[in-house]
């Protein structure tokens, strides 16, 4: 772009102009906390490819502790993933529906949302529960820490969204539809969708080359 | 939407057209996800595989399915108004790549150079 073109810009918005891109005034609201959180999003797969990195160099190290053939239950594990993906493919559906200002409909997928997020969470508890019964604690080998800290940040992760899935559909409950809400609902549904892409590669590090025949 | 929606930068995670075709969009992604999964469970548990290739064979089909995840769920794509998002990806990806790879890459340098660990003990006498 020249000067020439530069002073030839008209100052009114226009449609023949990208916004955003220096000719037709900033980018919508909308675009900038959407980008803004999806820097964010980066930043926390960033932060869980350091955890990933930890496991990765320490899965072997067992001290002599059980591994994670014997200790993994992928039947469990297959379930738990499946409710995590049902889980995103509902979110994106509920998102959707939002868009089209489709409250009921939004809360139906909402409410399927949840449930298959909450039941993920009851059974990766239920199985941290059984391992540290069974002295397979995050205190018994250097795999071990990896393993919890890894996969207990998903996990807590998981849960956040989830709290912060009930604050959204009582705000549409309250507020209607209405585009700061449905800001939110963006960024909740783009924090969801990213969970379930950490979870591809827990599933795929930590489970199936762990247990893997 | 009209013809010069290609002028604005698409929002992260959001359908250029809100469409009937943004349903099916999601239902063909969770249906390429869970073969993707289903796949790879049974490259883990059988024989399908070179057992020495189980590990890369699981590692490929786990990147498609994230794949398939960025482009039917977060809607990435590869057009003009998704650039910024995509780029911001790309960077994203290349850091994650320097940790997790230059992390395996050096501690495994470090276990094979280094003196087992009963040699070190005795050092110190």
């Amino acid at each position: 772009m020249t000067v020439a073109d530069i002073a030839a810009a008209p100052t009114t918005v226009s449609g023949e102009l990208a916004r955003g891109r220096g000719g037709g005034g900033p980018a919508s609201k909308r675009t900038v906390v959407a980008y803004g959180f999806w820097i964010f999003i980066l930043s926390d797969i960033v932060m869980f490819a350091c955890l990933f990195a930890a496991y990765a160099v320490l899965s072997r190290n067992t001290a002599g502790g059980p591994t994670g053939r014997e200790l993994f239950n992928l039947r469990n594990v297959f379930i738990e993933t499946m409710c995590l993906l049902l889980s995103s493919y509902a979110c994106g559906l509920g998102a959707l529906s939002a868009e089209r200002r489709q409250p009921v409909r939004f809360m139906l997928f909402a409410a399927v949302t949840f449930v298959l997020g909450a039941a993920f969470i009851f059974i990766e508890a239920t199985e941290f529960a059984r391992m540290i019964a069974e002295g397979a604690g995050p205190g018994r080998s250097a795999f071990l820490s990896s393993f919890f800290t890894l996969v207990g940040t998903h996990g807590v992760h998981v849960t956040g969204g989830l709290i912060w899935l009930v604050y959204l559909v009582a705000q549409v409950i309250t507020k209607g539809l209405r585009p700061p809400v449905l800001r939110r609902l963006l960024c909740w549904s783009l924090f969801w969708h990213a969970l379930d892409i950490v979870w591809i590669g827990v599933l795929t590090l930590v489970y199936l080359m762990g247990a893997s025949v | 939407m009209n013809g010069h929606d290609h002028l604005y930068d698409r929002t992260p995670g959001v359908e250029e057209r809100e469409s009937t075709a943004s349903y099916s969009s999601y239902t063909v992604g969770v249906g390429l996800a869970i073969l993707a999964t289903i796949a790879s469970f049974i490259v883990s548990q059988t024989h399908l595989l070179w057992p020495p290739g189980i590990a890369v064979g699981l590692v490929v089909l786990a990147f498609a399915q994230i794949g398939v995840h960025l482009v039917f769920f977060l809607h990435l794509g590869s057009g003009s108004d998704n650039t910024n998002n995509i780029l911001a990806l790309a960077f994203g990806v290349l850091i994650v790549f320097l940790v997790i790879g230059g992390s395996i890459w050096i501690m495994a340098n470090l276990k094979e150079n280094m003196m087992p660990m009963n040699q070190m003990m005795q050092m110190h006498y």
